[in-house]
């Protein structure tokens, strides 16, 4: 099979590229980038005509929460993976809170099975630090590496005894792996939403922002202190951005990710009860936002990740206070990136598309995120300047809990292609 | 288009006064030896309290009688969800059966408010959570009003557990929509973040909150709050922060002192300034049924 995908202004930020040429893809691999027009007597080739679009690397999703196994009602590996290549995610991390726990390399091996049968995007399991996540012992973090695993985390809870994280972080590094730290004192963290004004006039109980810093600012002296390498999650104050920025002027090695909503929404969507804006960390504040978008711009903030975070009806229909923490986000995304940061001049659409798919692919050590030859071909293919409008009932996850239902964003994928395979056509999923 | 009481944040001020006239004709009935007047005649109200609140429950409950309504109660403790059966479907099933008033007392924050769009039934908010109890700070200013005949330029000192109290959050809304000044005072783990932001002044010494006062609250302190290490012990909190007489006298010669009840003694207040002579605390009962009264019978016929 043969694809050519023509005068698109293809971005590959990983060999600086940023210009119209064509890719030619064969038998899955990127074989040729440059201009072709000699296409005479080649037979069996799909053209593309990308003129006006973006080409670039498939997105790279190090955050999503694929819920399978043991809570395939709110999402599964068919289903989250289906949302991701309608938003132009090719690859994912999925995390490892299912059930039973992704915490031995028989569940490793369950989703890479799994994904193979049905998955649409490439799927990259990421393990447990601790056996059930429970902060007690270390996972077989060396099984699961070996069975696939690309980085461990106890995502959804902080590892609380520092002792063990230090730990984790050695143990990991034998195995040239990242440990992703989910930073939250839960003491602190005891909370709806965060601390200020809005929760205040609500009368919910709020979250400080002190409950994100001091576990960042922890795991950042504990990986310093035996020079491992850690990888924040999802990012939210200004103060985090700010330990960080620092941290690697000093030579750490930290690196971290944000999600779109914490660059693009304030605590201010609480309002009204508002569910769908309750999420762990919380929205933060306008000057928090601020200070992300300046992180991103300056580089302090490597990747920009989902937390995609499906959730039944059931546990977001209900009050407050015991609605569950956590949105969908793969479809929406790329959209986000675009309007807030890309249109409004903090990032150019090279750098967007680096922190969305390089920047990853470098923190979980995988060979994704990039068009260079020799590499599958997951390609992203989109129009940033054509606008759509988010229509939650249209989204393809199994679940529906986004707060941005009506947001007009641009640049839906019009094509994308999973290991060579056009997997969206004009758009829609092929069969 | 039904009507519903979710909190003073969604009134006006004129509203608010209008509530407050209708009850002033409520109370006559409620000081009257025929309490029964028909107003609601063939509605029924229901009382769905999550929480325990004898008093507000009966308050709720003698004042749909008072206007003939059918009155039921339902108690539940602890969360819907850990039944299996969600808010919305409880409050769906009563609505079906015909409830024209649907009362909620509930420990989350929101939850009428989640319910009120998908019944026909009116929800009166009878406290949730830490947002709003609306029905008690009208029977404040409603009480406030019968001693010092307005509300605009009073000065309003409210003292004690701000975080955790409805009651302070509907009295903000409804005392500043109204002209007060209010004056919040308390221990600072017990005072929300930006809390001066809906309009008011923030102490943690209670004697400058209370100065110059024209009326002085005290709210109820949950004792378990202590447990969770936001006070060292009842002791220490009466010494620093209860209102006793030496700090009433900082207040206005003439000012009345309140407590959304029930009290405790040597606690939020000193047992001599609940039985002294400025308490206008056994006052705001009777009240709460006229101001009940008031609001089911404006949600019934022609609202607010
Ligand atoms: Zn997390």
């Amino acid at each position: 099979m043969k694809i050519l995908i023509k005068n698109g202004h293809v971005i590959d930020p990983a060999n600086g590229i940023d210009g119209v040429t064509d890719i030619y893809i064969e038998d899955g691999i990127i074989a040729e980038i440059g201009k072709n027009d000699d296409l005479d007597g080649v037979e069996n080739i799909q053209v593309i005509d990308a003129k006006g679009m973006i080409v670039a690397p498939g997105l790279v999703d190090m955050h999503v929460h694929l819920r399978e196994p043991g809570q395939e009602y709110k999402e599964d590996i068919e289903t989250g993976t289906r949302a991701a290549v309608y938003g132009g995610v090719t690859s994912v991390a999925c995390m490892p809170n299912t059930e039973p726990v992704c915490d031995n390399e028989t569940v490793v091996r369950y989703i890479k099975e799994r994904a193979k049968e049905v998955g649409y995007a490439n799927v990259f399991p990421v393990g447990a630090i601790s056996k059930g996540l429970e902060g007690q012992y270390l996972a077989e973090i060396g099984e699961m590496v070996f069975s696939g695993a690309v980085a461990v985390t106890d995502d959804g809870k902080p590892v609380e005894n520092s002792a063990l994280m230090r730990r984790a972080m050695q143990y990991s590094d034998m195995f040239d792996i990242t440990v992703i730290s989910h930073c939250e004192d839960m003491a602190l963290g005891e909370g709806d939403m965060n601390e200020g004004a809005v929760a205040t006039e609500m009368g919910l109980r709020g979250i400080s922002p002190a409950a994100e810093e001091v576990m960042a600012a922890r795991d950042i002296l504990v990986a310093e202190s035996i020079n491992c390498r850690v990888h924040i999650a999802h990012i939210s104050t200004k103060n985090t951005v700010e330990l960080i920025r620092q941290a690697k002027k000093r030579g750490v090695k930290v690196t971290c990710e944000t999600c779109p909503h914490y660059f693009s929404l304030t605590d201010e969507a609480c309002r009204g009860f508002n569910t769908n804006a309750k999420m762990n960390p919380p929205l933060r504040t306008a000057e928090d936002v601020l200070a992300i978008k300046e992180g991103l711009k300056d580089g302090t903030i490597d990747c920009i990740v989902t937390d995609h975070a499906p959730h039944h009806p059931d546990e977001k229909e209900c009050e407050f206070g015991y609605a569950k923490n956590g949105i969908v986000g793969l479809e929406t995304s790329l959209g986000l990136g675009i309007k807030y940061l890309v249109k409004e001049g903090y990032l150019t659409m090279s750098q967007l598309i680096e922190k969305m798919s390089k920047n990853p692919s470098e923190v979980l050590g995988i060979a994704k995120g990039t068009l260079s030859t020799g590499h599958s071909a997951d390609v992203v293919i989109f129009d940033p300047q054509k606008a759509w409008t988010v229509d939650v009932k249209e989204l393809h996850s199994k679940s529906k809990n986004s707060p941005f239902d009506g947001f007009e964003l641009y640049g839906k994928p019009e094509y994308v292609l999973v290991n060579g395979k056009v997997v969206i056509n004009s758009g829609e999923l092929m069969k | 288009m039904k009507q519903d009481l979710l909190g003073l944040k969604d009134l006006s001020a004129q509203q608010i006064k209008n509530i407050l006239s209708h009850a002033a004709d409520m109370k006559k009935v409620v000081l009257s030896d025929s309490k029964k007047i028909p107003n609601l005649q063939g509605k029924t109200v229901v009382n769905l309290f999550y929480e325990n609140s004898t008093r507000t429950r009966m308050s709720f409950e003698l004042a749909a009688k008072y206007m003939s309504a059918n009155a039921a109660n339902i108690s539940s403790s602890g969360s819907s969800v850990a039944k299996g059966e969600t808010l919305i479907d409880t409050a769906e099933t009563l609505d079906v059966m015909g409830t024209d008033i649907l009362v909620m007392r509930h420990n989350m924050s929101g939850a009428p408010h989640l319910i009120a769009p998908v019944i026909k039934a009116s929800v009166i908010n009878a406290g949730d959570g830490m947002n709003e109890h609306p029905t008690q700070a009208l029977l404040d200013i409603f009480t406030m009003i019968e001693h010092k005949g307005h509300i605009e330029g009073l000065k309003v000192a409210i003292i004690g557990d701000i975080s955790h109290s409805r009651v302070v959050r509907s009295n903000i809304h409804g005392l500043t929509k109204l002209g007060a000044e209010v004056s919040l005072g308390g221990p600072a783990t017990l005072m929300p973040k930006d809390i001066d932001k809906m309009g008011v002044k923030v102490f943690n010494n209670v004697q400058e909150a209370i100065i110059d006062a024209d009326v002085v609250m005290g709210l109820r302190i949950q004792l378990e709050r202590q447990k969770k290490g936001l006070f060292p012990s009842v002791r220490e909190y009466f010494r620093f922060f209860g209102v006793d007489e030496s700090r009433l006298r900082l207040a206005k010669p003439d000012a009345i002192l309140m407590h959304p009840g029930p009290v405790n003694r040597g606690v939020e207040l000193s047992t001599s300034v609940i039985d002294g002579d400025k308490s206008v605390i056994t006052e705001q009962v009777t009240n709460g049924v006229a101001v009940r009264m008031a609001v089911m019978d404006m949600l019934i016929n022609g609202g607010f």
